[in-house]
This record gives structure tokens, sequence and C-alpha cells, in this order.
């Protein structure tokens, strides 16, 4: 393991481009800065339907030491769509058990329970750092099969312009830089995101008084595959305490600092070494494989849209960890973005079909904020009197069964409805089940040969659940038997399932007007 | 369903006595935690946001 660290190694080496010797600027379609997952993820979609894109990363390796570990179902869901969910899953480990400790004490263990009938698991744990590879494997596929996707390497974007119908780049290489011109440019460069400073553009929220030692750590022992998070234990007095297991005998070991410490004094082996056997135990031999202190923010730009540039990802909002709503959520950016982009490139929406990108991600933000925030709040209280009801909580909790939703160490990530959205076209159904609802990403659920998702996606499908249908317009048609999961899941009737596998519209029976003006709506052709 | 600020008690003077009682003996830490959990106990069994929003309402004064 040691020896060859994935992220210590050129991926994408540096290689010069004809643009960099063309007499004026070349323009693209579609630029995204940053290949983190949300870059990664951006111009595999775009280019699986056929829109050319080029990825400018200032690095060429995947994310050093493994920052996110926990993916949830839904971006494995997406993954699934763009041809790649299978090997995550294949190498990532499921879980569902959960313990919280209090002191010395197990207060009580949570088991995920997924529901049954859905093709992936609540969470997988996998390494930022082999996602970004398993993404960038994907990558080099389709290009193999003629997708047009460029990644280029120790490109670092510069300076930036903004234009009526395009944006500038100015970029850095090894080699000295050149300038690029873009219809759409995407910004995926991160919490840091240099196009939003060159841009001078907001990004307000709440910084968290507090420090996180995350360490990543191989060992052989043989604690069960479980999430375990301590509030007060023995061996970090005073602070909360993680313990997650991730691929290749690597653990996850978070400890929380306190504010008043020095960063760079607490990263050093000889103080973080102790500590982790403190927690593991006199007995336990283990590697670190690499180690980092964090301080913690929720925060977000006002708008995820300024023109022709786009934000996507941590470059648009930022969260705390608890509940793993960073990368999930960015993933849920691109997977919103690119077919309404495709659509406005080749015409047949217009760009303010893009508006409501800003509406409804600026939505998702704003869910993951307040659920990250109000779990930083909860594992880290700020006031005496919430470490009071805090610590009350977990008292109760280990004999109540009322007291455990209070205990909050992350509320994992969900994707949010987009209710009330300009796509949706009012619900004809409202007596089915809500979990289908417009807006709604569409349940899984298993058909016959295989599951529902799978067969949606990429496109418009008019979904029949039990009812006669037929394709209309850009929308094809998938019939399906109203039983089982699907019938409860759904209920009989018309769906109209957005390229996202968001619900755009439900009907009780076929209608192609009803159908056609729903179409007109989600792509942003009717207001 | 909402508030109820009408006496609601048979017998206040004893609810009052048994809420000291509770509190008897204890240092100053521990009663803010027999409160909180005791309010913990008490705003599930209320079980009803909007009761839960006028009665902090109320608290306020
Ligand atoms: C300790 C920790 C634990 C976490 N755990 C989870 C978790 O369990 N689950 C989860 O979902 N999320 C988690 N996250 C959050 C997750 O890591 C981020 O949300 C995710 O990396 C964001 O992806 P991104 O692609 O938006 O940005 P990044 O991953 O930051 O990628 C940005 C890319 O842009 C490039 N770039 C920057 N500037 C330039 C430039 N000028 N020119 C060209 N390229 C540039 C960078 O090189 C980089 O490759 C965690 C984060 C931390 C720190």
């Amino acid at each position: 393991m040691a020896d060859a660290k994935i992220f210590e190694q050129s991926l994408y080496p540096y290689q010069r481009h004809p643009d960099q010797d063309a007499a004026a600027p070349v323009r693209h379609p579609v630029i995204v800065v940053g290949a983190g997952p949300v870059g990664l993820t951006t111009a595999i979609d775009l280019g699986l339907q056929g829109v050319p894109v080029v990825v400018l990363d200032d690095n060429d390796r995947v994310s050093t030491g493994s920052r996110a570990i926990c993916f949830a179902k839904r971006p494995l869901e997406i993954f699934d769509r763009l041809g790649c969910g299978q090997v995550m899953v294949d190498k990532g480990v499921v879980w569902n058990t959960g313990r919280v400790f209090m002191g010395e004490r197990q207060v009580y263990e949570f088991n995920l329970l997924p529901e049954g009938g859905h093709r992936r698991p609540a969470f997988i744990n996998l390494q930022q750092y082999h996602l970004e590879q398993m993404l960038l494997d994907r990558l080099r596929e389709l290009q193999a099969e003629g997708a047009p996707i460029q990644l280029r390497g120790k490109s670092r974007v510069s300076a930036i312009g903004q234009h009526d119908d395009h944006a500038t780049v100015e970029i850095d290489t090894p080699e000295g830089s050149y300038d690029l011109e873009a219809d759409w440019l995407i910004a995926c460069d991160g919490a840091g995101s240099p196009t939003r400073k060159m841009l001078g553009l907001d990004f307000v929220g709440r910084v968290f008084e507090d420090n996180f030692l995350i360490a990543d750590v191989t060992m052989q022992a043989d604690f069960p595959t479980e999430r375990w998070f301590w509030f007060d234990p023995p061996f970090n007095p005073g602070q909360s305490a993680l313990l997650h297991k991730q691929p290749d005998g690597v653990w996850r070991i978070d400890l929380q600092l306190g504010w008043d410490i020095d960063k760079e004094v607490e990263k050093r082996p000889e103080n973080v070494i102790p500590r982790i056997r403190a927690m593991l135990g006199e007995d336990v031999a283990f590697d670190l494989e690499w180690v980092s202190v964090y301080t913690f923010q929720c925060r977000r730009m006002e708008r995820f849209r300024r023109n022709r540039v786009i934000f996507a990802g941590d470059s648009a909002h930022q969260v705390s960890p608890f509940g793993a709503r960073g990368a999930n959520s960015g993933i849920q950016d691109a997977d919103n973005l690119c077919w309404k982009l495709k659509l406005v490139l080749e015409g047949s929406a217009p760009e303010a079909l893009l508006d409501s990108y800003d509406a409804e991600r600026v939505h998702g933000a704003e869910e993951n904020i307040l659920n990250s925030t109000r779990s930083t709040d909860f594992i880290t209280p700020k006031s005496e009197i919430s470490r009071i009801f805090r610590d009350a909580a977990l008292h109760l909790s280990e004999r109540h069964a009322f007291a455990r939703p209070f205990v909050n160490s992350g509320r994992l990530s969900v994707p949010c409805t987009y209710d009330g959205s300009a796509l949706n076209t009012s619900d004809a159904m409202p007596e089915a089940p809500a979990r289908s609802r417009p807006g709604s990403p569409c349940p899984d659920a298993p058909l016959a040969d295989g599951f529902l998702l799978d067969r949606l996606g990429g496109r418009f499908t008019i979904l029949a659940v039990g009812v006669e249908g037929e394709a209309v317009g850009m929308a094809d048609l998938l019939s399906v038997p109203a039983t089982g999961e699907m019938a409860e899941r759904y209920a009989s009737g018309i769906y109209l399932i957005r390229p996202d596998q968001h619900i755009a519209a439900r009907w009780p029976a076929f209608d192609a007007d009803m159908i056609r003006a729903a179409l007109s709506r989600a792509t942003g052709n009717t207001p | 369903m909402s508030l109820n600020l009408q006496p609601n008690l048979k017998c206040p003077d004893d609810a009052y006595a048994l809420l000291l009682e509770a509190h008897e003996g204890l240092t100053k830490a521990e009663s803010d935690a027999l409160n909180a959990r005791l309010i913990l106990v008490l705003l599930n069994h209320v079980g009803d946001m909007e009761v839960l929003r006028e009665a902090i309402e109320a608290a306020r004064g």
C-alpha cells in the first residue's frame, strides 16, 4: 500500500495541444475547470451525450488523501447512468450498522435498514481517490469509443473574462500560457474556486470554530464494518471521534481537536500516532496513510449561474462533512446541469432553462447546509446550554427510544425533491404516493428483468405504469406493469421522467397534449 | 390543537413540589442537566410543533 499511493501518481500528464499554437483563441462549446469528482462527472455526462468538452486541471492526479469516503445511493445511481456505478460498488464497502458511544458506554446502535427492491445500497464507503480514478477510467473508455472529451493536465486557469455570449480563459501550462474561449464555462474548481475569486463573487456562510484531525490508517484489525461515533470518549475527552471502514484495510479516523490548536503541530506524526494509539488500543498495529487538519464551513454562492459561467460542486457550495453531503451533492449538480446544457447547445431549449439549474440546486444546497449545520451544532456545541441539551439527549437515548432521533452525528445524504420547480407540471395524482410526486428523484424498483432506473435517464421518458402510453416528441416510452414495488412506489398512471431521472409530471391516464405541454415546461420552453 | 395556558393541573402545589423535590440536593450542573432531560421528555410527549412554538413564545414572555 504505502509504496504506490495512487494519489502520488501522474495520471493525465501535460501534453502540448494544437490549441496552444493557434493564431487566435480557439472556441469550445464547453470548458470545465477542475477534474475533481464533479468536473469528471460533468465531462463524462456531456461526453456521453455527444457534447464536446475540454477539462482543465492545474495538476495531473487524483485527490491527495481520501477526503470523501461515503458515497450515497443517489450518486451511485447517477454513476450507473454514466456507466461506472458497478466498479464503485464492487470495490466499495457496504455498511448498515452504526454505533453511538458516550464516554465509555455505547448508548445505542442503529441499522440503516435499507428498503428492499433498489439496485443500490444506501451508502458505500470508498476513498475519493479510488472514485476519481474510476471516473478517469470511464472517461478514457469513452474517449476510446470516440466521445468528444479532452482532459488537459497541468493546465491552470489563471484569468477569466465574461462576455455576452462566451467566456474567455487564460491557461498556464509548463510551456507557457494560452487563451481559449468557451460558449459555456463550468467551474468545478473546488471550495477555494479561483474562478469564483477571479470574478469577485460572494461565498457567504458560517465557519465552525473547531478543528478536526482526519487520518486514514491501514491496519489488519478486525473491527466490524460499522460506523462508530463517540461523544466525549475517554481517549479524546470533551470532544468527538469517528471510526469508519474503507476498502483495502484502510480506516477513517476523525478526532475533534477544539479551536485553540496549532494545525501544523497537530499534523506531525509524533503527535498523531499517540492519539490514534489511545483510540485503537496499545496492541493494534497500524500505518498512517494520510493525515490532515480541517476547519469546517457551511456556505454557498448566492447564485450558481453568472451568465456564461456556471458553478458546480464545492465551488458553489461547501458543507461540513457530517452527513457526507459534499461530493454527493456536487455529483447531483452535474446530473442536473448536463442535460439542460445539452438542450440549450443544440437549440431545443432557451438559455433560461439554465436558470432552473440555479433554482433547483440552490434548493438542494440549502437543504444540505441546513442538515450539515445542525449536525455540526450537535457534535460541536458552541454554547453551554447547547452542550447541556446535547448531553441530555445522549443520556436519554441509552434507555429511551424517543431520544435517539435527537442524536445527530450526521444525517446521511438523500437527494432533494425539486418541489415548486418551474419545470414541474402540477400534480394530477395528489392521492398517489408522495415519493413520486413531480420534482422527486424516481424511486428505484425491480422489474421483471432488472431495475427501473437502469431503463431511465439520459433522455426524457414517458413511464407508463399499468396504463397505455405512447412516445411523444423527444420522449421515449417505457411501459411496465403496476405490480409489486412499482405499484407501491408509483401507483398506476403516466409519469414524465426527465433525463436526470427526476419526475416532471404525472397523470392518471395518457393524454398527448398534456404531455406535450409538460415537456415544453420541463425544457424551459413554456415559462 | 393549541397550547393550553389555562390552569390544567388538579393540584398545582403538588406538581410544583414534585419539580422542586426532583432537584433537591443536586448541584447547579446536575440541576441544569435534569431540566434539560425533562424538557426533552416533555417535548416528545407534546409531539406537536405548533404547540411547542406557542409554548416557547409563552415562556419567552
Ligand atoms: C475530511 C473530508 C471528508 C469528506 N467526506 C465526504 C464524504 O464522506 N462524502 C462526500 O460526499 N463528501 C465528502 N467530503 C467533501 C468532498 O471531498 C468534496 O465535496 C469534493 O471533493 C468536491 O468535489 P469538487 O469536484 O467540487 O472539488 P475538488 O474535489 O476540490 O476538485 C477541484 C479540482 O479543481 C482543480 N483546480 C483548482 N483550481 C484550479 C485552476 N485554477 N485551474 C484548473 N484546475 C483547478 C483542483 O486541482 C481539483 O482537481 C469530504 C471533505 C473532507 C475535507
